[in-house]
């Protein structure tokens, strides 16, 4: 609900301050809007069972830690998509008043699809990591908001460091996206980041029960 | 169908469990018995897949809790401590939830929940939300989810807590009829549950089997000792005195209540005192059932000697609880087994 609103109000304000039928600068709001929402969707997940003992009855169902965290994870993220997916108004809103060229738009929805998706990622994570949906969501919310300045490193430094920066700097390779551009390297980048911190999730699950 | 051997759980420095090793016949019903934190959810928890032992091996139904856990789950159902219910589903969703993970073939689902519900006693609540339920309804809930999808082996920790007298006795003759059918694990402190609902009990105590016997047995072997208890017009220094020179009672302990000048006691008295069966000759000469006279007799003129009225004198049977509590707190005076 309040992800339609505040996105329909950055669109409309985007759309009367500049008259152009474009999408883009609607799509680069968009990283703020997942700042703040996806830890609210993900904090709960993990974090609740244990809190409520209702995991005692999860992990002692027939199904793997994996599956336990892939089922949460599709879950949040069947969520995220149909939020996504009822944005579609504002470009049909678009291409009714005028013609925008169709190819960046759709570009732009896969790239949010991916950069929401890590971000739901990092959010199943940090559930897994504590009892507590608070802790799980500000830390959800830290590491995205680092997520978010790191590519500033890339130009204050050097080296390696520049480098490793420009790796992580998701924001940097989602801009791409709402220019048209679908690269490869990015669409690998987003789909093994989100492996990598699932399979985090599932040694989490894991790890807790052989303490 | 149960089988644990040498099974061990350490929580960082802190053994919860040590060296357990037990097993459960097919369709018995076994109580463990034990204070909090003597290991008893830890021990359920291995054995429903939860957590994996840290040493020695556990195999549910033929199956090895390492080698395949997930297909012991299927085999294992379980009641937790603390119902694990999502409040904001309604009892008949959550049922199906977990009708669903367990496999229940879609055209079955609906009527088996039925069924459960029927057979739990939840069938009124079936409609409302779980999270809404009293303390006694959510525990038959949650027991629903353990019988949902048939599980040849259930796990019940503290299946009562927490319900009024009526369900308790309801909540027992529903686990005693799933005997036969089911292999029961369940676990208690309360020893006149486990006597009225297991076959065979096992007293666990700081991580370790203390001791494992039918419930008949166990309160034949621990239910000779009696109390004495006693209330006297008069000061505890005095009563103390006095009572030191009755012979037979083996520890006095002195107990609140009692009107201004009055002090209330209760006396432990000597095995030998006490028990129909013991031979004479260490002091006393207990033949009778029950309390001897003659420590009565003592304890009467002993305190007519001094002047104290004796106001109420009466045997207290010794509370399994108490048999219970004090074979467990023998039990560490006892010097600590060697090597581990």
């Amino acid at each position: 609900m309040v992800f339609l609103a505040i996105s329909g109000y950055f669109f409309s304000v985007i759309l009367l301050a500049t008259r152009v039928a474009d999408l883009r600068p609607y799509f680069l709001n968009l990283g703020v809007i997942l700042l703040l929402v996806t830890p609210l969707l993900t904090m709960r997940s993990l974090a609740e069972e244990r809190q409520s003992h209702t995991d005692e009855l999860l992990m002692t169902l027939p199904a793997t830690p994996a599956q336990v965290v892939v089922g949460k994870y599709l879950a949040t993220l069947a969520l995220y998509a149909a939020f996504l997916a009822l944005t579609g108004v504002y470009p049909a809103l678009l291409f009714w008043l005028s013609d925008p060229p169709a190819g960046p738009i759709l570009a732009s929805y896969l790239g949010a699809l991916l950069l929401g998706g890590t971000f739901l990622a990092v959010g199943i994570l940090t559930s897994s990591m504590t009892d507590s949906q608070m802790v799980a969501g500000l830390t959800c919310f830290g590491l995205i908001l680092l997520l978010w300045v790191v590519n500033w490193l890339a130009f204050a430094s050097t080296g390696a460091v520049a480098e490793a920066a420009r790796v992580l700097a998701v924001f940097d390779r989602f801009d791409d996206f709402t220019k048209g551009l679908i690269d490869s390297t990015h669409v690998l980048f987003y789909l093994s980041a989100i492996f990598v911190l699932l399979f985090l999730s599932v040694r989490n699950l894991e790890r807790r029960t052989w303490m | 169908m149960i089988e644990l051997v040498q099974v061990g759980k350490r929580f960082g420095q802190r053994w919860a469990v040590q060296d357990l090793t037990c097993s459960v016949e097919p369709g018995e019903v076994l109580g463990f018995l034990g204070p909090n934190g003597a290991g008893k959810t830890t021990t359920m928890r291995i054995v429903t897949g939860y957590m994996p032992p840290t040493t020695g091996s556990v195999r549910v139904a033929g199956i090895d809790a390492l080698d395949d856990p997930v297909r012991l789950k299927t085999r294992v159902g379980y009641l937790p401590e603390i119902p694990p219910i999502y409040g904001e589903m309604t009892v008949r969703g959550y049922l199906l939830f977990v009708a669903e993970m367990r496999r229940v073939p879609r055209h079955r689902r609906r009527r088996h929940v039925d069924e459960v519900m029927e057979r739990t006693g939840v069938a009124d609540v079936a409609g409302r939300l779980a999270g809404r339920l009293s303390r006694g309804y959510k525990q038959r809930v949650g027991l629903a989810a353990a019988l949902v999808g048939d599980p040849p082996v259930l796990v019940l920790d503290e299946p009562t807590a927490g319900m009024d007298p009526r369900q308790i006795i309801e909540m027992r003759q529903l686990i005693r009829s799933l005997a036969g059918q089911h292999t029961v694990l369940l676990s208690s402190h309360i020893l006149p549950e486990v006597a009225s609902t297991c076959q065979r009990v096992l007293i666990i105590n700081k991580g370790r089997l203390v001791a494992q016997d039918t419930p008949d047995n166990l309160s034949a072997r621990l239910g000779g000792r009696r109390h004495l208890r006693l209330e006297v017009r008069g000061g505890r220094a005095e009563v103390e005195a006095a009572l030191s020179e009755v012979p037979g009672v083996s520890a006095v302990r002195f107990a609140g209540g009692g009107g201004p000048g009055t002090t209330v006691v209760e006396l432990e008295l000597a095995p030998g005192t006490a028990t129909p069966q013991t031979a004479p000759g260490d002091g006393s000469a207990a033949t009778a059932p029950g309390i001897a006279p003659d420590v009565r007799e003592a304890v009467f003129f002993a305190m007519a000697r001094r002047q104290l009225p004796i106001l109420e004198m009466r045997s207290v049977d010794m509370s399994l609880e108490e048999v219970f509590l004090q074979l467990v707190t023998h039990e560490e005076l006892e010097p600590a087994p060697p090597a581990r």
